[in-house]
């Protein structure tokens, strides 16, 4: 088992949380992991990015070759595009839909729709919207994990196994928001994905 | 035993306190922040009465580090690598003096630039200083050497540098960790008036120890288990790596290395090693992440003798972080792009967060200076505020290294600019702008410093700010004139009142001080959120 996945949106956004329940659920599943991520300057608004490596044998680069991720997970569809040049040529492509616009020069939305839908494999879902349908607002990142979860190859419970982990400290509630989040998004994905 | 999820900075952190260290010293920056809060939280390192506040910059820093040092105890010393600039004076002479308990130096090198204003590599600093180097290539390398480390320092009686990279220090792979050890007790060095005096009598016989010291440092590096020599079939190449790019190495030949290899990840160079790869292959290549540190040590100055490719010859890229797809191209591996980035996609550059307190000095600011067609110079410093630089305000004009605002501004109005005006955040005046401001109040510079205090270190994640709550009086202490130290909170309403002050203290010849002060908004959230468990 190998999997490349780079994660990407912007500062603030919470694509770190993310990583960080996969990156638990691997380690249970006794894997080896490693996962660059990006501090400091860029955390201001900027784009972030984070190369996450999953495999059962040792890892050697922290950095994901072009033309090497099997998935990429954004939680902005123009940062999602940013990093295409990793994308394998079957690889999947899983982001928000709504747009993070901090800039005076962001896209119109049709064209970088245009360029999501050229794309072989993708799944494009509204996170925040379905957030706030499960009344998890802020679980959002929680729902792109989910989205993403049927191409992780890791066992669904063991993402949950994750969840339990990461948000245990803060309370059986919202351990259940969360995964009831991850839930929804896992079903979007399965429909889409049919 | 159970692997821990940890950050390289995490690792190096755990490290230092199973291996019974009593202080870390550190001042912040990207990428080795992490090192010293990960300290900061730990319960085992308060229950252990470790050391862990921050300095007030890098020098007194490193000097805290050798005393806590001197009087037996390990300590640990960490900063980002234009840190150690700041520190080099104490740096190069405790290489003269040497040390009694443990010490680390941490230098986190940032090339690529992903948040400094430069990429230097202090492997330069550590050969300057002639101290054993270490160079980790992966999360379990840092912690190990660390727990090592310390050993390592004592039975040298040296300190000794550990450099990490962005992707090493920011990385995060699983982790085992090894027995607690006991913290040193105190015991001050028997021969230390010897060692520690360093007048130039003194100083010259330290100078032929150290020198001596090196053949010994040499045979350690040769003897290192983190010196590895891989062999392989093919000699028409023989490839050192140093540091992490053994990995990238590694990813291209996935099967096993098609040439031999050398990893150096401890120095100075392991001589030994190193002839028997130019013996035994026709030519070299050097992988390092950084400056062409080995590959000019190999090449001389003539660069006569063996082939050395690498970052020298174009090899390589000259700047710039290394890659997989980098190290990959180099040996003739094919790069697979199936798709590129479309047209679409515009730059997101980081901006001052919506109700950041330096958005509303920089507004009034550059009303103000409008008014001076031109002929106005806003010297600026390093921090969030750096930011003012980027379109919509467009604010600053320079930005070179931290405290160079206040002597900037001096020397340009020393040539006659006006008006001069300084912008220099809290964390950084005190850090280095206090001397610079006692030499203009010295010469009654012209010059409008605006301190834009956020009560906070904001740029490297919110820590505390060594003159928080005192700034008022630093100022006065130093001797600038009470009257023109004006403080003002940098909000909307304010507007009228803080240009009628700005265009004032411009107006006055000589030192002022103007402090807008207004909490950083992320601080204050975070606070907010912390007191509410
Ligand atoms: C010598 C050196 N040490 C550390 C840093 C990292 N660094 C950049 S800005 C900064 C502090 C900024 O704090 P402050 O001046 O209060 O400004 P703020 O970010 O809060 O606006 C630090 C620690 C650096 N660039 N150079
Ligand atoms: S982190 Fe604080 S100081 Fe920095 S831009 Fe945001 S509000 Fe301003």
């Amino acid at each position: 088992m190998k999997i490349d996945i780079i994660l990407s949106g912007v500062g603030g956004q919470g694509i770190l949380s993310i990583a960080a329940v996969i990156g638990e659920a691997a380690l249970k599943d006794g894997l080896y992991m490693k996962q660059a991520e990006v501090h400091g300057m860029s955390q201001r608004g900027g784009d972030v990015q984070s190369n996450l490596r999953l495999s059962d044998k040792p890892i050697a680069s922290d950095l994901i070759a072009l033309g090497q991720a099997d998935l990429i997970i954004s939680l902005e569809p123009m940062e999602s595009l940013r990093y295409l040049p990793y994308l394998k040529k079957e690889g999947w492509l899983v982001t928000n839909s709504e747009p993070f616009i901090n800039i005076p020069n962001y896209p119109e939305m049709d064209k970088v729709m245009a360029e999501l839908n050229k794309l072989p494999n993708k799944v494009v879902l509204d996170v925040e919207a379905i957030a706030k349908e499960v009344g998890s607002t802020r679980s959002a990142n929680i729902v792109m994990l989910g989205a993403a979860a049927p191409f992780l190859k890791i066992d669904y419970p063991k993402i949950e196994e994750g969840i339990r982990r990461i948000f245990g400290r803060k309370g059986e509630e919202v351990v259940e928001l969360n995964l009831k989040a991850l839930q929804a998004g896992y079903a979007v994905a399965q429909s889409k994905n049919k | 035993m159970e692997k821990h999820l940890f950050l390289g900075d995490e690792a190096i952190a755990q490290a230092a306190i199973d291996a019974g260290l009593s202080g870390v010293y550190a001042y912040p920056g990207t990428p080795s922040t992490e090192i010293t809060e990960y300290i900061q939280s730990s319960p085992i390192a308060k229950e252990r009465g470790i050391h862990s506040r921050w300095s007030t910059n890098e020098k007194t820093a490193m000097e805290s580090a050798l005393g806590m040092s001197y009087a037996g105890k390990r300590s640990l010393c960490c900063m980002k690598h234009v840190g150690l600039n700041v520190a080099a004076d104490c740096f190069m002479n405790a290489a003269m003096s040497g040390i009694n308990g443990g010490m680390i130096i941490i230098t986190a090198d940032d090339p690529s630039m992903h948040s400094s204003q430069n990429e230097q590599d202090n492997r330069f600093f550590g050969n300057f200083a002639m101290i054993p180097m270490l160079e980790p290539s992966n999360q379990q390398e840092a912690y190990d050497m660390i727990y090592d480390g310390f050993d390592l320092s004592e039975k040298l009686g040296y300190p000794i540098l550990l450099r990490i990279t962005t992707r090493m220090a920011h990385s995060r792979s699983g982790v085992l960790r090894r027995p607690m050890r006991e913290q040193n007790k105190m015991q001050t060095p028997e021969d230390g008036r010897q060692r520690f005096i360093l007048l130039p009598a003194l100083a010259r016989k330290r100078f032929k120890v150290l020198l001596e010291a090196q053949k010994t440092f040499t045979e350690i590096s040769e003897q290192s288990i983190y010196n590895q020599y891989f062999d392989a079939p093919n000699k028409d190449l023989g490839i050192i790596t140093t540091g992490i790019a053994f990995n990238y190495l590694s990813e291209n030949y996935p099967e096993g290395f098609e040439y031999p290899v050398l990893k150096i990840t401890q120095y100075p160079l392991p001589k030994k090693q190193i002839e028997k790869l130019v013996d035994e292959c026709k030519e070299i290549l050097v992988l390092e992440e950084g400056f062409p540190v080995v590959e000019e040590q190999l090449k001389g100055f003539l660069g006569k003798g063996i082939v050395v490719h690498g970052r020298l010859d174009g090899t390589l890229q000259r700047d710039g972080e290394l890659s997989p797809d980098a190290v990959g191209k180099v040996l003739g591996k094919p790069i697979h792009r199936y798709y590129a980035t479309p047209e679409v996609v515009e730059q997101r550059p980081p901006a001052l967060c919506q109700g950041c307190g330096h958005r509303d000095v920089y507004e009034a600011l550059n009303e103000v200076l409008l008014e001076y067609n031109g002929t106005a110079k806003v010297f600026s410093d390093i921090g969030c505020y750096t930011l003012g630089a980027l379109p919509p305000f467009r604010a600053i004009d320079t930005c070179i290294d931290m405290g160079a605002s206040i002597t900037m501004a001096k020397g340009a109005a020393d040539a006659g600019l006006f008006p001069a005006v300084a912008v220099i955040g809290d964390s950084t005046f005190t850090h280095s702008g206090m001397t610079g401001l006692l030499d203009c109040v010295n010469e009654e510079s012209n010059i409008t410093i605006v301190i834009s205090d956020n009560e906070t270190t904001a740029m490297t994640g919110g820590q505390d700010s060594a003159g928080t709550g005192r700034l008022e009086s630093i100022c006065t202490g130093i001797g600038v004139d009470p009257a023109h130290i004006r403080v003002i909170i940098p909000l909307r309403k304010n507007y009228e009142e803080m240009k009628s002050l700005i265009r004032e203290e411009i107006e006055y010849k000589g030192v002022s001080v103007i402090i807008p002060r207004r909490e950083c908004i992320q601080t204050f959230a975070r606070k907010r959120k912390a007191s509410k468990k």
